[in-house]
Parts: C-alpha cells; structure tokens; sequence
C-alpha cells in the first residue's frame, strides 16, 4: 500500500525525495531534503491518493560524530487509507533551522517544540516556539548527545550535604 | 580536680524546676494530641499516588491513626506528603508548599523517588526531596506496600512524641523578599 505512496512522491518530487527504503514493521521510509519539507507535507496531507491527515509523532535524532548531525523524523498516517509513510530529513548542526509544518497539521506544534526543547532544532514559522518540557532557565538542550547525562541545573538553591550517609541537611536537635 | 558536678548548674530553684515539669507536661500532651491529628497535605506527582490512595482507602485504613484526612490546602495541613518523583522543574512549587504550611509541620519522602530521585539519576529529576525541603521519615520502595506507610506513619508518631512542643512558640518569621529561611 505505501509502495503508492513512495512511487508517487518520487515521481511528483524528483530532486526533493530520495533514497526510499522499506523499514521493519512494513513502514516505508523516504529522504526529503529540508527546505521542501512543507510542501511534500501538504501535498501528502492535500492529494486525495494520500490523505496523510495526521501526523502521529515528529521527532529527531541525533548522529554525534556524523555529517549533517540532526535528523528530524515525520511519522505520517492517513486514517481514511490506513496507510503510513515516514520522512526523513537530515538536518546540519551549523544550519539547524527547518520550515514549520504547523500549518499543515496543527498537531505538529507542540512535536516541533519538543524538537526544540530537546535537540535545539528551530522552526521558522512557528507560532510559538517555546521549550515544552524544560523550564525557561535551563541551558542546552539535553538530549544532544554530548549533553552530560547528570548535568542538573537546579532552580532553588540545594541543601548542603552534611550527613554524607543521611542525605542533605542534619536533623536539628528538636527534630532528632 | 575536675568532675562532672563542675558542669551542673550550681542552683537549681524550685520555680525553675516546676516550670521544668510542667513544660514536660504540656509538651507531652500536646505532642500525644499531635500525633494523632495528622493533618496531610498530598503532593501527589506520580505513581506512587495510586498506593497513597490505596494506603488511605478501607483495608489500610489510616483513619485508624488519625492520619487519614487529606486537606488540598498548605495552610490547613500539618504532614506534607510528598508522593512520586519531583523534578528539577517542581522543586521551587514543593519549596514553596512547604514554606505554606503552618508550624508545627513534618514531611514524608514516600516512595524511593521522593527519597533519594530513585532510578530517574538524570538530568531532569531531583535527587531526593531532602535537597530543598528537611525530611522526618523515608518510606522506602517502588511503590512502598501499605504496610511500609504505616509502619512509617507510627515512627513519625514516635517522633512527634519525643520533640518538644510548646503552647506558644516565638519564632522570627521569615520576611517575604529576604533569603528564604533555613530550617
């Protein structure tokens, strides 16, 4: 069924969709170079041969040593034609920036923002690109993967470690 | 010749010493009608919630140690229980429940994550809650089993009869805008 899909993005995109390949679970994956990402997405979401309306989950991935680093990942489905399809897009460290799907699905506002949050991926035309899940103060983007694995960055000021085998903070002597 | 008579108050009045025993009485029926009226506040972030719920229903029943009533404001609660996993982001809101909470107040670190952060050692989650607010007892596990609340609600019961307590307590109170004060 997505064998349409992909033979049909090749054709419609030539220079902007490439390397399909057939992922485990029978997903059918595709390459889609990043300035054209909303228009494949519109016309997947638009063609009636496609109906993609719905974008169950974008994410990205981080190849730390690789070249370009990022990729973001677009999880398409289409609840008319029950079919799937899955994007592709790698995306370089120095140029981290991709249009926004949010206007064609609006449920890919907060994914985007999630790319944010925790790789440092930005969108233009967003709007409102905002971290999700981290607060404002924090630095980084923590699942990078060069983020430290404990590097917390605490909003209140910790206790002080007095009772190494106790935890912070000694029992005062009317709380003993 | 030094002996440990040189470090006994060499007077010892009989006021001095009424006073003594009757703010050892005071104390112990105050501290007696305390432990029984453990007012709970719930700061209920994950799943050790449902074993809450559990440990609060009819089988465990905590009404039987005059623990059972929860109330959804700080300033009518005097045992803040701190039930899941509390992460860097919430620390400030836990702090300042805590801060909310009209003395005398103890606190309950239930569960493993409450604790000591539990399995979560990254980069989001705190470790343990005693970092930002003073613990009384640690219920340890993942969830804990009812029986470990209780067995933790009797030790804080033994606790809060063994402090002192005090009709009236003249404390500096903390002055908004200044350092928060430490306990």
């Amino acid at each position: 069924m997505a064998k349409v899909v992909i033979d049909a993005l090749l054709a419609r995109f030539p220079r902007i969709a490439a390397d399909p390949y057939q992922g485990p679970g029978g997903d059918d994956v595709v390459f889609v170079r990043k300035d054209q990402i909303v228009e494949v997405c519109r016309f997947l979401k638009t063609d009636p041969g496609m109906a993609f309306n719905m974008a169950p989950y974008i994410t990205a991935v981080d190849y730390l040593g690789q070249e370009p680093r990022f990729e973001v990942v677009y999880n398409l489905y289409s609840t008319s034609l029950n079919h799937r399809v899955r994007l592709r897009v790698k995306v370089p460290e120095g140029d981290a920036v991709l249009p926004s799907v949010c206007g064609v699905w609006r449920g890919a506002d907060w994914f985007e923002r999630y790319c944010y949050d925790m790789y440092g991926i930005r969108f233009t035309d967003h709007p409102d690109l905002r971290r999700l899940f981290m607060y404002d103060e924090f630095v980084g983007h923590p699942l990078r993967k060069d983020y430290p694995l404990r590097g917390r960055q605490p909003l209140v000021k910790e206790r002080e470690l007095t009772e190494p085998y106790r935890g912070p903070g000694a029992a005062s002597p009317d709380q003993a | 010749m030094a002996s440990e008579h040189d470090s006994l108050p060499v007077i010892v009045t009989r006021k001095d010493e009424a006073l003594g025993a009757l703010q050892q009485m005071v104390s112990k029926s105050l501290g007696w009608a305390r432990k029984y009226s453990l007012f709970q506040y719930p700061f209920v972030t994950a799943c050790c919630g449902m074993e809450y719920m559990t440990v609060g229903a009819s089988r465990y029943d905590l009404d039987r140690f005059g623990a059972a009533l929860p109330r959804f404001s700080p300033r009518q609660a005097d045992l803040l229980m701190v039930t899941g996993t509390v992460n860097c982001r919430q620390a400030p809101i836990l702090r300042r429940v805590w801060e909310s909470i009209a003395e005398p107040k103890w606190v309950v670190a239930f569960g493993v994550c409450a604790s000591t952060g539990g399995f979560y050692d990254n980069y989001a989650t705190m470790q343990g809650i005693d970092r930002v607010i003073p613990v009384d007892v640690y219920i340890p596990g993942c969830p804990p089993r009812p029986e470990q609340v209780i067995d933790g609600i009797i030790m804080l019961q033994a606790k809060i009869q063994g402090q002192t307590h005090k009709i009236i307590e003249r404390k500096a109170l903390p002055i908004a805008g200044r350092e928060p004060y430490e306990p």
